[in-house]
């Protein structure tokens, strides 16, 4: 895969159902109830159940990886985690090419939901050859 | 109360249901910098195929590699390949109880996952066996929050490091 600097990457859309938390929970071995009980979430103050902030992170890096050309492409990426995201609702990874330095190349990217950023101040290098 | 309360995921993993109490108004606690640089017992995590495939459907991968024997072997592995992030799965079975360490002392209860950061080596396959090394790398306190830095270094059977993990915590009102 190519890359120059100032490209967009291509955008990964994904919509995690109602039971995605169970089933990541179960992969994962993350069993906060507050990504699976409602009752639990919003009696430690949430609105609601929440998104796990590492599945989040995973769809980042799916983005990368699939933009880069595998799983083997990709060398570092380091994410801040800020809005929560929840169950139900569309997020969307986008991102742009910042630089190609020979054979990597840094990659800014970003997970929105509903405008927020729940991923901020992603940054990705990868193989680019 | 805690409106803006918010137990993060990371910490309550593999541990007992009795952590998950929540505590709604605990009170401050000043940081404690005396257990920067411990290191904890390593523990070693066997990568299965099937628990490859599960995480790969929970997180949304398509790449057959990480699905299909054989399509991994096609691909030049030796099987499924696990998904980068993975990563997690193998280092939090030995990372979790290091966060309740009473010598680290985070007030879970205003305790936040703040950012992470992972390197990779290169992809793992099912079959390996990966040990994961915990230490914790930093503490320190900045604008009324303590920052809880933990580093984990993963080895392969023939001691070279595939994943380095960096794992930040803030906890509030330090």
């Amino acid at each position: 895969m190519s890359f120059n600097a100032g490209d967009a990457i291509n955008e990964l859309k994904v919509t995690p159902d109602k039971f995605l938390p169970v089933r990541y929970a179960g992969a994962s071995g993350d069993f906060n109830p507050i990504h699976t009980d409602k009752e639990y979430a919003t009696m430690v103050g949430l609105p609601s159940t929440i998104l796990h902030g590492l599945w989040s992170m995973a769809q980042v890096a799916r983005a990368v990886t699939d933009n880069a050309g595998g799983p083997e492409k990709i060398t570092s990426l380091s994410v801040q985690f800020r809005g929560m995201g929840f169950p139900e609702q569309e997020i969307t990874v986008s991102g742009t090419v910042r630089e190609v330095e020979g054979d990597v190349a840094t990659l800014d990217v970003v997970a929105e939901q509903n405008g927020n950023a729940i991923i901020r101040n992603a940054v990705a290098k990868v193989d680019a050859t | 109360m805690g409106a803006n309360l918010r137990l993060e995921a990371t910490l309550a993993r593999g541990s007992p249901a009795a952590s998950y109490a929540p505590v709604s108004c605990a009170a401050p606690m000043p940081v404690n910098t005396s257990a920067i640089g411990k290191t904890f017992a390593p523990g070693t995590y066997a990568v299965g195929r099937e628990k490859v495939k599960e995480y790969a459907n929970a997180v949304g991968e398509t790449n057959p590699v990480h699905l299909d024997p054989a399509a991994a072997r096609a691909a030049g592995y030796a099987d499924v390949v696990a998904p980068p992030m993975f990563a997690v799965v193998f280092i939090s079975q030995t990372m979790t109880p290091t966060l309740f360490d009473p010598e680290v002392g985070m007030n879970f209860a205003l305790m936040v996952h703040g950012g992470q950061s992972f390197e990779w080596t290169r992809p793992i396959v099912a079959g390996e066996e990966i040990t994961t090394h915990v230490s914790v790398k930093d503490i320190y306190e900045k604008d009324g929050k303590g920052f809880y830095v933990y580093e984990t270094i993963s080895k392969d059977e023939s001691d070279e490091t595939v994943v380095t993990g960096e794992w930040t915590f803030l906890v509030r009102g330090v």
